[in-house]
């Protein structure tokens, strides 16, 4: 050891010896007899907040932009111009945050956190969308997204996903909703951003582990349309719901089917029903016992759902800091584990009583008990609905879109015969005048 | 016109009735949040209190090069000689050789100022935020570096990444017009 270090090491000695009677001012500022002026520090500000102005109102025009496109000029080639534009203003170009997907989460906060209030830009990307699905249908999915887009711009070679396969991956996205209410609700974290697989593409870098995943959903939605759109899309389906009620939507023909089936397997999203046949007398009656049965399912589901939510609150009480700090905390008091983590070393630091830390886990543990009542509930309503929904057929006449699943893109327009007599009908008047 | 039965009535009737609701709904959310909303903005800050300076914050930010950065109070250091955020714990001589120093890309300035006082100042575009200065100088000195979120580089992500990698629950949302959480001459 050389002799600076001795020193180095004396002084440390006396300083941790002298610490307590100093305080944590263990040097007095010194008072400098030249003229020398302490350097202040930077603060750069944030970035102003204008530019999420910006975002919102680039989002009012686009949205009326995709409504135009995708209702009254019905075209394909418009509708994907407008996106690839979404997906580089929203997506590359301001780093996909904000986004619509994750302002679910701002909200919830703000519900919940008395200190915590959604900026009002964050606010019109939630509310919006809802309010564009409830008059005109999906066209947020169809042509604002960027999540949308970047999968819409990679699918080449759609293939056909059996509808019961469409139905049981699409209950992932009504849980990934509900967690992702839940964790935000308690404050837990945003787990909806944090496993946003693309946004990672949007800042050219970020965790290699959501890379892979966002290039492994890249990869699927080459041959399977939107994976994360249709099956984990936590917005997809708040979007879907208020789509079935909406005013206007998306038809494949613009004027009378004409049964030609050659819209038949345009979608690739499997969004086109085909026209129903009149049910046998026989299997109506057992249909209408089935729909019986499944009524009566379904409190029972939703009542099974709340139970297993609330057996579930310690498992689901683990996503919170606090619980696990407790936990490990805990543990070490008891000598179950051995050594300390960062965490458990950076609460004995504060020098707090660890009783106070167990009552704020039990606390927090208790209102995941009622947050997870209310989620396995949702998720036993959802089950119980999509079997009712399985169960009743509607009857149809012609080819259309399905009102839940279409997500506004505009590719079966062109297959329709009818288009291409009002394209020509168009293209007539316009030589004419 | 075809005349409509009662049951497609009744039908139409409940489905604009839900219609109705779900709007009034997304109105009533919307008005009770803009009613709250006072700020405009929220971004991440570090509570320089809580900062355990464990070096998560070098490597999980999502940025390439982290947005957190060493920030100094020059009101709260001691202008010491012998830095303990500057030095080597068993540095080989007391000067600014890089072999002496503790930060690993050479970031801390030291600047002779009268005797026996030296300032120290952050080169800020080499500081990667591991924050092995902090824990020097908490250690041992006034604790007038720490690490806050310098947001020029911050893109302010809705779960910010270190944010849920943080050991010692530091991070929390700042109000955007106050964005910093500086340590003050009162507490150090």
């Amino acid at each position: 050891m050389t002799r600076s270090s001795h020193t180095l090491i004396l002084f440390a000695v006396l300083l941790a010896t002298g610490a307590a009677a100093f305080g944590l001012e263990r040097f007095p500022p010194p008072q400098f007899e030249t003229d020398y002026v302490r350097p202040t520090t930077t603060v750069p500000n944030p970035p102003q907040g204008f530019w999420e102005y910006i975002d919102a109102g680039v989002l009012i025009v686009t949205l009326f932009l995709a409504t135009y496109l995708i209702l009254r000029k019905r075209s394909r080639r418009w509708i994907f111009a407008l996106m690839l534009f979404s997906l580089v203003y929203f997506g590359f170009f301001r780093k996909g945050c904000v986004c619509s997907v994750g302002a679910v989460q701002n909200v919830t906060l703000t519900a919940f956190d008395s200190t915590y209030a959604v900026p009002i830009a964050v606010l019109m990307f939630f509310a919006l969308p809802l309010v564009f699905t409830l008059f005109f249908g999906r066209v947020f999915c169809g042509a604002v997204c960027p999540l949308g887009a970047i999968q819409d711009a990679v699918l080449i070679h759609p293939v056909r996903v059996p509808r019961w396969l469409e139905s049981g991956l699409r209950l992932i996205a009504y849980l990934y909703l509900g967690a992702g209410v839940l964790f935000a609700a308690m404050g837990a974290m945003f787990i909806i951003c944090r496993y946003d697989p693309f946004v990672g593409f949007f800042r050219f870098g970020g965790n290699w582990n959501i890379l892979v995943l966002g290039g492994c959903l890249l990869l699927i939605g080459v041959f399977v349309g939107r994976p994360y759109c249709r099956f984990l899309c936590p917005y997809g389906v708040i979007l879907r719901q208020l789509s079935r009620l909406s005013r206007w939507r998306v038809t494949i023909t613009p004027t009378d089917c004409i049964q030609c089936r050659l819209c038949e397997d345009a979608c690739p999203f499997g969004a086109i029903r085909k026209p129903t046949e009149p049910w046998p007398a026989k299997e109506y009656r057992v249909a209408k016992a089935r729909l019986a049965f499944f009524l009566v399912l379904l409190p029972v589901l939703i009542g099974a759902g709340g139970w297993a939510g609330y057996e579930l609150r310690g498992w689901l009480a683990q996503i919170h800091p606090q619980v696990r700090l407790a936990q490990r905390i805990y543990l070490e008091e008891n000598a179950q584990v051995e050594g300390t983590t960062d965490a458990s070393d950076a609460f004995r630091a504060t020098g707090r009583p660890s009783p106070e830390l167990y009552s704020e886990a039990t606390l927090l543990r208790d209102r995941f008990g009622i947050g997870g009542v209310l989620f396995g509930a949702f998720v036993g309503l959802v089950i119980g609905g999509k079997l009712l929904s399985l169960s009743v057929k509607r009857r149809r006449t012609d080819y259309e879109a399905d009102r839940a699943s279409c997500l506004a893109c505009g590719r079966c327009y062109e297959y329709c015969p009818k288009e291409h007599e009002r394209w020509k009908n168009r293209k007539e008047r316009l030589g004419r005048s | 016109m075809v005349q409509r039965n009662d049951d497609v009535t009744r039908r139409r009737f409940l489905r604009d009735g839900l219609w109705g609701a779900c709007l009034a709904g997304i109105g009533g959310v919307a008005g009770y949040a803009a009613h709250k909303s006072q700020r405009t903005d929220w971004v991440w800050q570090i509570d320089p209190y809580k900062c355990i300076a464990c070096g998560n914050c070098a490597t999980y930010c999502v940025l390439e090069e982290s947005a957190v950065k060493c920030t100094h109070v020059h009101a709260i250091c001691g202008y010491c000689k012998i830095c303990f955020g500057f030095f080597d714990p068993e540095p080989y001589q007391i000067n600014e050789g890089a072999e002496n120093q503790m930060c690993p890309t050479g970031a801390i300035r030291r600047k002779y100022v009268e005797d026996p006082y030296y300032e120290y100042t952050i080169d800020e575009p080499l500081c990667n935020g591991c924050g092995k200065c902090v824990k020097g100088c908490n250690a041992f000195g006034n604790g007038s570096l720490f690490l806050q979120v310098r947001h020029d580089l911050c893109v302010n992500c809705n779960q910010c990444a270190i944010a849920a990698a943080c050991p010692s629950q530091a991070f929390r949302r700042a109000p955007a017009d106050h964005p910093y959480l500086l340590k003050s001459v009162d507490h150090a």
